[in-house]
């Protein structure tokens, strides 16, 4: 059908566009658990960043400043033709918690991956969606060869408030990562009928 | 390009330090002016009359290629930056150009801080389980 170029230029639809965020420690599977549900090999997104290592000394000129390469990778759902979800992996590193801002503004909610072998690299993510107040659940992530602890006692050791959900997951499994998915966004809804989010932390 | 002749042109952030080369391609700037910060998820659709942006002579090719990418769908920021290969930061910048010349708009995500009406929230559930 030929049609004119008013028709042509018919208006796409625009979906409403959503985003959870993927945080945790190194490789503790956050690209995996992406790339397990998304319909697309998940993306990189890159931004530049100047870094003020140390104090500038004038007669240094340019050596203060660094420049380091952040990376987010990214999958995408489109769940209804005007419904898309966006999953970002946050950099793995603390020191660039001024990006998370960026992507936790707006996010729906967050999954927080654990390994049980070294809990502790998933601390400064727990802390940091309690402090703005980001509903997020635990995902356990159950690599072979860590014993398999209860829920229970992964809640304890991560001192988690009693609402937060805690699941054990496989980052590799479609499935188990959908119904991570699922507790999120739940998690969430229940967190809004709840006390009122802040709202910058 | 739109932005020149009017006031001083905003080259640098304060604290951008030396230029790093991909932002050559936008003159150093690292912000638009009129701009706030784009989400990522923020989708940028092609206006109808923008079918030939070619025939600007003031646009660079990546202007270019932005407007032919979100011409047959509109395409999120970040889906932007990872299909150009260029810095979150640069793609910001050359959208800000567009939208400037009424060649692109931009869709507004959920307000920040605002949760997305309960009803969406279900359809996400719903269609999470579909897949
Ligand atoms: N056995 C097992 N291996 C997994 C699981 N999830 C991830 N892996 C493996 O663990 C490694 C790291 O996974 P990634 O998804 O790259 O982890 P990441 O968190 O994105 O890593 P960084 O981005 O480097 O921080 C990969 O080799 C995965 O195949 C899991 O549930 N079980
Ligand atoms: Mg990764």
């Amino acid at each position: 059908m030929i049609l004119g170029r008013t028709e042509r230029g018919k208006a796409p639809v625009e979906p409403v566009t959503l985003k959870i965020l993927v945080a945790g420690g190194f490789g503790v599977g956050k690209t995996t658990l992406v790339g397990a549900v998304s319909e697309i090999k998940p993306l990189r997104t890159e931004e530049l960043l100047t870094e003020a290592g140390r104090p500038v000394d004038d007669t240094s000129g340019v050596e203060g400043k660094r420049t380091t390469t952040v990376a987010m990778d990214f999958g995408r759902i489109t769940l209804r033709e005007d419904l898309v979800l966006y999953l970002f992996g946050t950099p793995g590193q603390d020191r660039f918690w001024f990006l998370w801002d960026e992507l936790a503004t707006g996010a729906l909610g967050a999954v927080v991956l654990a390994d049980t072998r070294r809990l502790e690299d998933c601390f400064a993510a727990v802390d940091y969606f309690e402090r703005r107040a980001i509903p997020f659940v635990v995902g356990v992530n159950c690599f072979e060869g860590a014993s398999r602890y209860p829920a229970e006692d992964v809640r304890q050791a991560l001192d988690l408030d009693p609402a937060v959900p805690v699941v054990l997951c496989d980052a590799r499994d479609r499935e188990s990562v959908k119904e991570v998915l699922v507790e999120v966004v739940q998690h969430a809804m229940a967190y809004a009928g709840g006390p009122r989010r802040t709202l910058t932390g | 390009m739109s932005g020149d002749g009017q006031g001083t042109p905003h080259w640098f952030d304060d604290e951008a330090g030396p230029v790093v080369r991909p932002y050559a391609m936008t003159r150093g700037r690292t912000t638009s002016p009129g701009q706030h910060r784009l989400d990522l998820i923020a989708l940028v659709v092609a206006e109808r009359y923008a079918e030939d942006p070619e025939a600007d002579n003031s646009l660079s090719p990546e202007h270019v290629d932005i407007v032919g990418l979100c011409r047959d769908a509109p395409q999120s920021v970040a889906e932007l930056a990872a299909g150009l290969d260029l810095p979150i930061g640069v793609v910001r910048v050359l959208i800000g150009d567009l939208v400037e010349d009424e060649l692109v708009r931009v869709t507004r995500p959920v307000p920040p801080a605002e949760l997305p009406d309960e009803s969406i929230l279900r359809d996400v559930i719903s269609g999470l389980r579909a897949l």
